[in-house]
């Protein structure tokens, strides 16, 4: 009789790497969407992309702020991760000195937050796309 | 170019994308995707107005 200890122990079989699942993640990094738009998902790459590009540009034309990598303050860097999340958009910001509006009025910090959670969700884009690579979603 | 949105329609448009991206990337069919999608937008509008008016109430 299989007790359950014996059955939570079981190896789990590693996934292969394919070339899809290291380039689709870095792909819909760099663009959002594109993760999926290389694997054919056309329609949810496409919305992907609309709603993660339009709520960071409207974050910058709110007049929200850009975290640039830094080693102070915890929240300073949490804001970080998630901008960089943006990955193309992020680089282009910080090339073209974009984002750096003072939070002088409510509507500048919630552009700050646009941005960041733009960031945060293409990271949760990058990993669906990772998950239709390896085959654990259609 | 400068864009102010009021409160409400900040949470309108943060709703709207942030609702996209969890139904196309917590479901696995197409339906799925909508009824989820559609359900987080409920959500996250609901919880504002909950909130607003909870808010209203406690300043009394």
């Amino acid at each position: 009789m299989a007790n359950s200890t014996t059955d939570k122990a079981k190896i789990v079989p590693s996934e292969t790497v394919t070339l899809m699942s290291v380039l689709a993640p870095a792909i819909g990094w760099l663009v959002p969407g594109a993760g999926h738009l290389i694997q054919k998902r056309w329609i949810r790459g496409l919305l992907l992309f609309v709603s993660i590009v339009t709520l960071f540009l409207l974050g910058l034309a709110m007049q929200g702020r850009i975290y640039k990598a830094n080693g102070g303050d915890i929240l300073e860097m949490l804001g970080f991760i998630g901008d960089v999340g943006a990955g193309g958009l992020y680089i282009l910001t910080l090339a073209n000195d974009w984002g750096q509006g003072a939070i002088a009025f409510a509507t500048a910090d919630f552009g700050t937050k646009f941005m960041i959670v733009a960031g945060l969700l293409n990271f949760i884009a990058v990993a669906d796309a990772y998950h239709i690579a390896i085959g654990k979603k259609r | 170019m400068t864009i102010t949105l009021n409160h409400f329609s900040a949470a309108l448009v943060f709703s709207l994308f942030a609702s996209v991206v969890f139904g196309i990337t917590h479901r696995d069919t197409t339906r799925e995707m909508v009824r989820y999608g559609l359900y987080c937008f409920a959500m996250f509008l609901g919880g504002v107005l909950v909130a607003g008016w909870a808010m209203w109430i406690l300043r009394r």
